[in-house]
């Protein structure tokens, strides 16, 4: 499964969520099929997507927050899953594209590349639901049980190792992040 | 405040115990405290005021996050730490920390105050909290010895 086809097959349900996505190839992919102002690309501070998703859960719990999370990401942040199982956000939907490697820095393999899995580590953390899939029907599938459950869920998607030829675009990081904001803003409770 | 991480030290059990108490705000506990760069950066961008409770060497440990984080979105991180490692610290492995965190401060120029008397708690934190705002930056109040302990 190409991680870019994964974004596309979901791409409908993300209208009305709040969307974080990791830096590199998540941000560019998900820009390159349409921006929208309820998505923020966290373009560094690898590991904390995740965190990010946790704050915006806990504080507004009316709203779904979904977060694109990656392999490479996750594991530096391993720590954080403790936390998210912990507070157990049930409006949060972490996705982990796994494609067992470092594809913006030039494709060196994860850890997950030999043996190390990240839903059986976010079980083992405490996230109530979890699970790996593989296929493109598999994670549409997955993703829309996991925003109709109304709990927390890590979903791993296993995805080639392929990515756009850039990573730089044209929406500038802080002209993404105060738009973000007020958009955040204006949307109402119950929306 | 609405939203306030922390990771526990000596210095910090009766703040954090504060903060569970409180019912209008949300302790969130962290297994690392660059966690709470990620929490509180989510938070201000959901329109909730946060903070983050940490030692100097949980700070040391979360700059990546306030620098690539905190500082190139331009969020209002309000950071109280606890300043380990100064004149009176009597446990041999705080000493390093202590005597860089200042400096690690202001390389990074972030503003910072310091809290040494009770009477500096309120008026300084509410001042640090307004500039982070207006700034839209990470400010910094480190909790002192002669505030935070009696030996």
């Amino acid at each position: 499964m190409r991680r870019l086809d994964a974004l596309q097959a979901v791409y409908p349900e993300l209208e009305r969520c709040v969307v974080v996505t990791i830096m590199g190839a998540v941000a560019a992919e998900l820009q390159s099929i349409g921006h929208r102002p309820n998505f923020f690309y966290l373009q560094h501070a690898m590991g904390l997507a995740s965190s990010v998703g946790l704050g915006i859960a806990l504080g507004r719990p009316e709203l779904q927050v979904v977060v694109f999370d990656g392999d490479g990401s996750l594991l530096m942040n391993l720590g954080g899953l403790t936390t998210l199982a912990r507070y157990r956000p049930r409006n949060l939907v972490h996705v982990v594209f796994d494609n067992e490697s470092l594809l913006s820095v030039g494709g060196f393999p994860t850890a997950t590349s030999t043996g190390s899995d990240l839903a059986e580590i976010a079980r083992a953390a405490g996230v109530p639901h979890t699970a790996t899939v593989r296929t493109l029907k598999e994670f549409r599938e997955g993703f829309l049980a996991a925003q109709k459950r109304d709990d927390l869920t890590t979903l791993v998607a296993k995805t080639d190792a392929v990515g756009p030829s850039g990573y730089v675009t044209d929406l500038s990081l802080l002209e993404n992040r105060y738009e973000f904001a007020r958009h955040l803003k204006q949307r109402t409770r119950g929306e | 405040m609405r939203i306030v991480s922390a990771l526990p030290e000596t210095w910090l059990v009766h703040l954090i115990r504060m903060a569970e108490d409180d019912d209008e705000m949300t302790l969130v506990r962290l297994a690392k405290e660059e966690e709470g760069v990620g929490i509180s950066t989510g938070a201000h961008l959901a329109g909730v005021k946060s903070a983050m409770l940490m030692q100097n060497h949980g700070f040391l440990a979360a700059i990546n996050g306030i620098v690539s984080c905190g500082q190139l979105y331009r969020i209002p991180l309000l950071m109280l730490i606890s300043q380990r490692g100064s004149f009176g610290e009597k446990d041999p492995w705080q000493c390093e920390g202590g005597g860089v965190t200042e400096h690690v401060l202001e390389a990074l120029r972030i503003p910072f105050d310091r809290l040494e008397a009770a009477e500096h708690v309120g008026k300084r934190i509410a001042k640090a909290q307004t500039l982070a705002h207006s700034a839209g930056r990470p400010v910094a109040l480190l909790l002192c010895r002669d505030l935070m302990w009696d030996d």
